[in-house]
């Protein structure tokens, strides 16, 4: 349930991704732009609800904090930081930058990604299986 | 539950990359190979000089970039971390080195002595590499699709070693030579299908759908597959040991399998949704084709007279490995090496917290240039092209031959670019004030 949930904020950010990069490497940059800006809230939006709602949450219920939570969290501030050069590239009209930094940060989540969906989603389902429900209601509502 | 879960990002980039940087010589050394000693190396499948190619080709650059590369897939895939990477990586690295050297030295005429120091150092290598995977996919603590398949894949290789361990000896003067030919069908078999295609079909539903954002590979496939592909396999290998009625049915059943997953992929990759089409995207519909192409000959060399079908045969052979493995790991590197590079400096950038600020790294882009990158690619299409001519017209061989070599120093080259930039940059950010 919660995985689900998850998985499919993925998705959806992947394919905002997807239309900036589509968009750039057509030379059009006002519609990179904007699905950028989507991309970059869509991103925003899921890294703290993993952050400030799942997280503590697993690491409450597992005892452990200094674990896999802690090297997802530093992959976020990899992320963030990518995203940060990727605006500054954008805004600079640096298309072949955009595109040469946005490659490195796909497979960055891409492979963040595989991580938490293939092992981590399941652990957090398997520990907090008597709060999903709940869990699942902050997250939507975040 | 989950004792043992390691998201760690990766293991020391010395690891992988030995592998990586080793496999491209290899493909010298075969294409060399080839240019010296003309078209007699391919004048049949089981030629000394063909069996020192293929092995130069199975071991020294398919099986190396896979074992590097697994070294890399672990823990992202299974949550699993190799214990001692460093030291386990260079020791297999180094028995599969000297091994395949050997092992390719002893067919050109080195004596049996090579075969039986080949058999130990590569039984030994690989047995190693085998041991470490197979413990840590064992303990891996969330069974996914992928997982399974790496079994599998592990399971191939299990068997090509062993069946090859066997011949080995027999070459080298301590086994029972009667049972050569149906062994090296079955070797060929195992290491081509039971290994290198589970291995990559593995890796193709993880890694195409991510690269490419392409709708995922069905369910059943992913489920299925593997275990189908092994259940023909063992029906294919006691067919032919026991001389069953229908021999050819299981071999014809593999041929469409393999023909289905390269049709399921190329229908995939039609259907993405990233635009952007890089070089690894060219190496992987090439090294699709290619499969699809191997599958069809190969099935029809299975129902052609026998004097055909041993052309055929050799034409899907060298498909497969040149044409379908060899593309798409060559795609792959050009994913993988400039990934590593830029993730191993952002690890080291980290680390200097006062400065990590006024640092820019290169992107993956200017890590390996896409320039380079696709000359290589121009230069693999036509070397195979050739090759493939090659096989109707042996006069060609040596010029194929020559385009390889081209080829695989082109390769390296930019590889070598990847580690120069690495070391580069690890200075700049070093002495940074
Ligand atoms: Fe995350």
């Amino acid at each position: 349930m919660l995985t689900n949930f998850l998985i499919a904020d993925h998705r959806d950010c992947d394919a905002l991704f997807a239309t900036a990069e589509n968009a750039a490497s057509d030379g059009d940059h006002a519609t990179a732009s904007t699905a950028f800006a989507g991309f970059e809230a869509a991103m925003a939006r899921h890294l703290s609800i993993e952050e400030n709602v799942l997280f503590p949450e697993f690491e409450a219920r597992s005892g452990m904090a200094g674990g896999p939570t802690a090297v997802m969290r530093m992959e976020h501030e990899q992320m963030r930081a990518m995203m940060l050069q990727m605006r500054r590239a954008l805004d600079g009209r640096e298309l072949d930058d955009f595109l040469g930094l946005g490659e490195t940060l796909h497979i960055l989540i891409q492979q963040h990604n595989m991580k938490e969906e293939q092992m981590l989603y399941p652990m957090c389902e398997n520990a907090l299986a008597d709060s999903a429900q709940a869990l699942l209601e902050r997250m939507r509502a975040y | 539950m989950n004792a043992g879960l390691s998201l760690e990002q990766a293991p020391p980039l010395s690891v992988p990359l030995r592998f990586f940087l080793s496999a491209p010589l290899f493909g010298l050394a075969a294409a060399g190979l080839l240019l010296w000693r003309g078209p007699d190396v391919l004048a049949s499948r089981w030629s000394a000089g063909a069996l020192a190619l293929s092995h130069l080709l199975a071991l020294g650059v398919l099986s190396m970039v896979m074992c590097g590369a697994l070294w890399q897939m672990l823990p992202v895939l299974a949550g699993v971390r190799v214990a001692q990477p460093r030291r386990t990586g260079a020791l297999c690295h180094s028995l599969l080195v000297l091994g395949t050297l050997t092992l390719a030295s002893g067919f050109l005429g080195a004596g049996q002595n090579a075969f039986r120091v080949a058999v130990l150092l590569l039984g030994l290598g690989l047995g190693a590499f085998l041991t470490v995977m197979g413990h840590a996919l064992i303990r891996a603590p969330h069974a996914q699709d992928s997982v399974r398949g790496m079994r599998w894949a592990l399971l191939g290789l299990a068997g090509t070693v062993g069946l090859g361990v066997t011949l080995g000896l027999g070459h080298g003067g301590l086994g029972l030579p009667l049972w050569r030919w149906p062994l090296t069908d079955l070797h060929l078999a195992w290491g081509l299908l039971g290994w290198i295609a589970t291995l990559i079909a593995v890796v193709a539903w993880q890694v195409v759908p991510m690269f490419q954002m392409t709708p995922p590979y069905p369910l059943r496939m992913r489920r299925w597959l593997a275990a189908g592909l092994f259940v023909l396999l063992g029906w294919h290998s006691l067919a032919v040991w026991r001389g069953w009625p229908l021999a050819r049915l299981p071999a014809l059943l593999l041929a469409l399998v393999l023909a289905a997953l390269a049709l399921i992929t190329l229908r995939l990759l039609s259907r993405r949704r990233r635009k952007v089409a890089d070089v690894s995207l060219a190496f992987w519909r090439v090294g699709m084709r290619a499969l699809l192409l191997a599958s069809v000959i190969g099935a029809a060399s299975l129902l052609a007279s026998p004097t055909a079908a041993a052309r055929l045969a050799l034409a899907a052979t060298l498909l497969f490995l040149l044409g379908f493995a060899l593309s798409v790991v060559n795609g792959m590197l050009y994913k993988i090496v400039p990934f590593l590079v830029w993730l191993h400096l952002q690890q080291r950038l980290a680390t200097r917290i006062e400065v990590r600020h006024s640092i820019v790294l290169p992107n993956m882009k200017s890590i390996v240039p896409e320039k380079r990158s696709r000359q290589q690619f121009a230069l693999h299409l036509a070397a195979l092209l050739l090759l493939l001519l090659g096989v109707l017209l042996p006069t060609l061989l040596r010029p194929a031959a020559a385009l390889w070599l081209a080829d695989f120093a082109l390769l390296e080259w930019n590889l070598v670019q990847g580690v120069l930039c690495y070391r580069a940059e690890c200075r700049h950010i070093d002495h940074y004030r």
